[in-house]
């Protein structure tokens, strides 16, 4: 395992081009295959020759429609709220700043379910706010598409702030000043100047909170509950998949794998290319 | 089917004791046999269904104090998820499921060290909220309009179980949703998410403070069995067929039928 020294010279130069070290590219690799050899795992278990019975099996696609659906709902309702709140982060000074930025975060290291659990004590028909809107309304949320696309905005939507505030950050404030002087309300300097700016981070903060909506499961699961058409996304109907057949929950992760990959790989080519 | 197979070696069994008795030979059998359990050591990994986790945490404990040696480890969970870690390759020395279905799952890729026995059943009741708000006296009542019911994925035996109820009392049931599993069923009746849920008796019992259980006529079409197998890659298969012994013994029995469990 111990190569020969080689001479100092070579060493200088190979410091001065751009090759990676030796102790930097064994893990990098190691790293690399830890997180793909899964993936080559399910292609490789995948039943090929009954792909196309399997898809076209009842709920298969009405999952992945309601997925799809709720995903993208969750992003618009995530880039509503989570834009104004990166930028209050990112530009307002208030105390407790830190702190809010904290709280603002937690979905990121929470247990999916835990997030869940608080969401039916909050929304859920005994809950604060659900508990209110119950009596006053006669709404429950708890079992509709609606509460999907609240787990999956509550777990997705840091993702989104954390992309939008970094860009914020790295935005130059002097333009927004300059607009200002210019007699730009602030509202106009937001919508003409501060938002063209960061447009790129916000896409790219939406990549990243659709995927994340996309893969939820702890939360809707609790929250929401599972109704084939109404609540069931792809990740609840792989996790039942799997109680009773191994190859269907194959081919249902196949496919949310290749949808998620494919559109992954689309957006950050198409809009974000510029963040690179 | 499998019932009537079971009674059957039982009915071979008895009677090759009876003849063995019958020759002379009987002490000879009941005395290795009492050196085996009385001998049993080292420890021992049992994996059981969920709804089994807390008469078996007691069987576990009497088991250690009547076999000084052993020590017994449990790992709960859905029968289905086990049957797949079991497939798998988990190291483990005893199954024991909530449905013959899951059982036979591991016996068909040769994991099973012999014939799975059935230990207990288990039969569904309605659960609901404390005090029962919206009325509910039995599978008919819970398709009124306006009253939430959760029920059991039918990929896991209390959804199947249910499943066969439901058709036996010719509901249309439309629940709000299929839970992953019936503790989580359960948890929606006590959270007051939903007005009802089916689940085991067993599972009701343990929550008897928050919900009351409502029986139904038709749950006798749904009767759960749990079998129990000591496992083909078992470290110490006399241990292992030791426990299952204790299971199904009447210390065992006794305790299964004080959580709500049915003897077989």
């Amino acid at each position: 395992m111990t190569a020969p020294a080689p001479p100092a010279v070579s060493r200088r130069r190979r410091r001065t081009d751009r090759r990676l070290p030796v102790f930097l590219a064994l893990p990098a690799l190691a790293g690399l295959a830890f997180l793909t050899l899964p993936l080559a795992g399910l292609l490789l278990r995948t039943p090929w020759a009954q792909l196309p019975a399997r898809l076209t099996a009842p709920g298969v696609l009405d999952a992945l429609r309601l997925s799809l659906l709720t995903a993208t709902a969750a992003t618009v309702l995530c880039l509503l709220l989570g834009v104004p709140l990166a930028w209050l982060l990112a530009r307002a000074r208030f105390p407790g700043r830190g702190l809010i930025r904290a709280l603002v975060t937690v979905p990121l290291v929470l247990p999916p379910v835990v997030g869940g659990v608080a969401l039916l004590l909050v929304y859920g028909r005994r809950g604060l706010v659900g508990g209110w809107l119950d009596s006053t309304f006669g709404v429950t949320l708890p079992f509709t598409t609606t509460a999907v696309v609240l787990a999956e905005a509550f777990v997705a939507m840091p993702f989104l702030i954390i992309a939008v505030e970094g860009a914020l950050r790295g935005a130059d404030p002097r333009y927004e000043e300059a607009a200002a002087t210019l007699g730009a309300s602030r509202w106009t300097t937001f919508r003409r100047v501060t938002l063209p700016m960061v447009g790129p981070g916000i896409a790219a903060g939406s990549v990243l909170c659709w995927a994340r909506a996309l893969g939820e499961f702890g939360a809707t699961i609790t929250f929401a509950g599972n109704f084939p058409g109404r609540t069931q996304t792809m990740p609840l109907a792989v996790y039942l998949a799997l109680e009773q057949d191994l190859e269907a929950a194959i081919v249902l992760s196949l496919l949310l794998l290749t949808v998620s990959v494919v559109i992954l790989a689309g957006l950050r080519d198409r809009w974000v290319g510029g963040l690179r | 089917m499998r019932r009537h197979a079971d009674f059957l070696a039982l009915v071979a069994v008895t009677a090759l004791l009876a003849a063995g008795c019958a020759t002379g030979t009987g002490s000879v059998s009941d005395d290795t046999r009492d050196d085996a359990v009385a001998g049993v050591t080292g420890s021992l990994t049992v994996l059981a269904a969920a709804s089994l986790t807390d008469a078996f945490t007691r069987i576990g404990a009497d088991f250690e104090a009547a076999n000084p040696g052993v020590s017994v480890t449990f790992s709960f969970a859905g029968s289905s998820q086990l049957a797949q870690q079991i497939t798998a390759g988990a190291p483990a020395d005893v199954f024991a499921a909530a449905s013959p279905a899951t059982m036979a799952t591991v016996v068909s890729v040769g994991e099973a060290a012999g014939e799975p026995a059935v230990f207990a059943r288990n039969q569904l009741v309605i659960a609901v909220p404390d005090g029962n708000p919206a009325g509910v006296t039995g599978l008919a009542d819970l398709t009124r309009s306006g009253v939430k019911v959760a029920l059991c994925a039918e990929q896991v035996p209390c959804g199947a179980a249910a499943r066969t109820a439901l058709d036996a009392a010719g509901s249309d049931l439309v629940p709000v949703t299929f839970e992953r599993d019936v503790r989580a069923a359960l948890s929606k009746v006590r959270l007051g998410e939903v007005d009802a849920a089916v689940v085991y008796r067993t599972d009701a019992a343990v929550a008897a403070d928050e919900v009351d259980a409502v029986e139904f006529a038709e749950f006798a079409e749904a009767i759960n069995d749990y079998p129990i197998v000591t496992l083909a890659a078992a470290t110490d298969p006399p241990a292992g067929e030791a426990f299952v012994g204790y299971v199904r013994s009447a210390a065992g029995q006794a305790v299964l039928t004080d959580a709500g469990f049915q003897s077989p």
